[in-house]
């Protein structure tokens, strides 16, 4: 199956539009924003609904903290700021304020990735599923592009019930999934069918792993790919059977290997069906500043890495 | 039963559930009873038949180690048995060492125990009642050595700027930390002076003058326009001559013996 590009999009800008589409539906949403609202698209809610939008300011903590007492007032909060000050510098505030509590609040995670490009480590979050989906009750969802990020954005406001992390980019991306698809919270996406290898992968790494795909393909090899838009809870049930089908599997990540995607493919497989995982992400290492396409691939990450990674891997077996 | 006697049984409450704990906080607990006795039995609009009432006034323990305060005067107001106090701190307790809203005690508006959140999620609460044209009123209770946390700011900037009216904020002024002297570990002062600066409406009382903080409570409800945080100086262990003012009682319990001399 090939996928048609509609358009560069940034996964952020859906999120914006997911948000702003659930605040139609139900007259408790309510938008919080930490001064980099459109940077991080929630200006695409604020606009339309400026009366139910609360600037606090560069103020993380309170942020995440008054979007308990909203929730615990009745309200869908959404806060959305870089994943870097979500999902660290609030970090307590999400356990204990929104997890333990047990409230249903999104927090949107902007800036994930090296992607994010000239601005650097300190604002490229690479730790943030790790430090999510290690909380008790979080959802962790990591949609691919910004159409997906869209639905995943309003179903999870919608239709979920407790704490939530959704996990976009900045850059301008492949837009390529369908308005019509069908998207589950924790149910992965085949995206492509294929014998030779199987890899799974989550955000921006999907189109970068399906254009990976296809030069594997005019090379003899035909790969699966798996899209994984649901970190947790795990879609389990795809796992083992992939696990069945593949002696190894390759996870892609625009993170750490430790603490995201493939750490829980591993945590899960090791115990169920071990299978030997081959992770790609970032290694232990801090990004850097340059553009969005030499960071990916200076760090492996682009479609040409990931395809030399997992051919030479299958060859050199 | 009157006020003085309210705070005479929740002390005697507070005493016995620690010493049948075996751990807790008894300074705070205890120094803090004279202001949940007025906000509960001369104050508050709550319905203890339906916790959950939603014009119901919020109380946010925001200090969650003095949980045996709130519990005790939940109890005392019937919203749980008395009896059920003695398995504070006990497996299977809805009396969680600090509050938790997992352990559905009715009463509980939210967890707590990392010092810092409870201004934030009591304006989240007060935008909330602004939203839905609600009266009900947020009391945060807050520490001394809790407003060493910096989130607290940001929570009291937010506030001030959104003229959040419906929050009222009750710091406990005993000027002990677990370090000991708040200005020895990390000075405060010019305490009512920062909260001016911020655009709260600033009330100084004496926190064991029954009618001192009926007063504040009037007075920070009638003052539009801005939030208001009353300052209550008061004595750590109030109530217990033997440990009032003694920081070593931060995190220490009495022993049941103690416990019976105490409350006799």
């Amino acid at each position: 199956m090939t996928y048609i590009n509609k358009g560069d999009k940034p996964t952020k800008t859906g999120f914006g539009e997911g948000v702003r589409d659930a605040a139609m539906k139900n007259k408790n949403v309510i938008g919080i924003g930490a001064d980099i609202t459109a940077s991080v698209g929630m200006n695409i809610f604020s606009e339309a609904f400026p009366e139910r939008f609360i600037s606090l300011g560069i103020a993380e903590q309170n942020c995440v903290a008054t979007a308990a007492g909203l929730a615990l007032s009745g309200k869908i909060p959404v806060f959305s700021t870089y994943g870097v000050f979500a999902a660290h510098r609030a970090n307590d505030q999400i356990r204990i304020s929104l997890c333990y509590n047990n409230l249903h609040a999104v927090i949107g995670g902007a800036h994930a990735g090296v992607s994010v490009g000239p601005d650097g480590a300190t604002h490229q979050a690479l730790e943030d599923i790790a430090t999510m989906r290690v909380l008790p009750r979080m959802t962790v969802i990591s949609p691919c592009d910004a159409t997906q990020a869209r639905i995943a954005t309003e179903k999870a406001i919608l239709e979920l019930n407790g704490p939530v992390y959704i996990r976009f980019g900045r850059e301008p991306v492949a837009d390529f999934t369908s308005e019509n698809q069908d998207f589950t919270i924790g149910k992965g996406q085949v995206m492509r069918d294929g014998d030779d290898a199987c890899i799974i992968a989550t955000g921006h790494e999907v189109w970068e792993s399906l254009k990976a795909a296809e030069r594997l393909e005019e090379n003899g090899l035909r790969a699966t790919v798996i899209n994984i838009h649901t970190i947790k809870p795990l879609d389990e049930e795809l796992l083992l059977d992939v696990a069945r089908r593949f002696k190894t599997i390759y996870t892609v990540e625009e993170h750490q290997v430790t603490g995201g995607l493939g750490s829980a493919v591993a945590e899960f497989l090791s115990e169920k069906m071990p299978t030997r995982i081959v992770r790609i992400g970032v290694n232990d290492r801090f990004g850097e500043s340059g553009k969005a396409g030499e960071l990916m691939h200076h760090f492996g990450l682009d479609a040409e890495s990931i395809y030399n990674k997992v051919y030479s891997d299958i060859i050199e077996k | 039963m009157n006020l003085e006697d309210k705070a005479k049984h929740i002390r005697t409450l507070i005493i016995k559930a620690l010493a049948e704990a075996g751990s807790g906080h008894t300074g705070g607990s205890l120094d803090l009873v004279d202001i949940f006795t007025v906000l509960y039995f001369n104050h508050l609009r709550y319905d203890n038949k339906n916790p959950k009432w939603e014009d119901r006034d919020r109380v946010v323990l925001s200090i969650g180690h003095t949980a045996p305060v709130l519990y005790a005067t939940l109890a005392a107001a019937g919203f749980l048995p008395e009896e059920e106090l003695m398995t504070l701190r006990k497996f299977g307790s809805r009396l969680q060492g600090h509050p938790s809203l997992d352990s559905q005690l009715p009463g509980v508006e939210t967890s707590a125990g990392s010092l810092g959140q409870g201004l934030s999620i009591s304006n989240g609460m007060a935008f909330a009642a602004k939203f839905d044209k609600k009266e009900y009123r947020v009391y945060c209770v807050m520490g001394d050595g809790e407003i060493q946390e910096g989130s607290v700011y940001e929570a009291a900037m937010a506030a001030a700027y959104y003229k959040l009216d419906n929050v009222c904020a009750i710091l406990d002024r005993n000027r002990l930390q677990i370090d000991g002297n708040t200005e020895n570990v990390m000075a405060l002062e010019p305490l009512a002076d920062k909260w001016h600066a911020f655009g709260w409406n600033v009330i100084e009382i004496d926190g064991h003058n029954h009618f001192e903080i009926k007063d504040a409570l009037v007075k920070a409800e009638n003052c539009k326009g801005k939030p208001s945080i009353i300052i209550a100086h008061t004595i750590m262990g109030k109530g217990v001559p033997e440990i009032e003012n003694n920081n070593k009682w931060h995190g220490k319990v009495p022993t049941k013996e103690q416990a019976v001399e105490w409350t006799k």
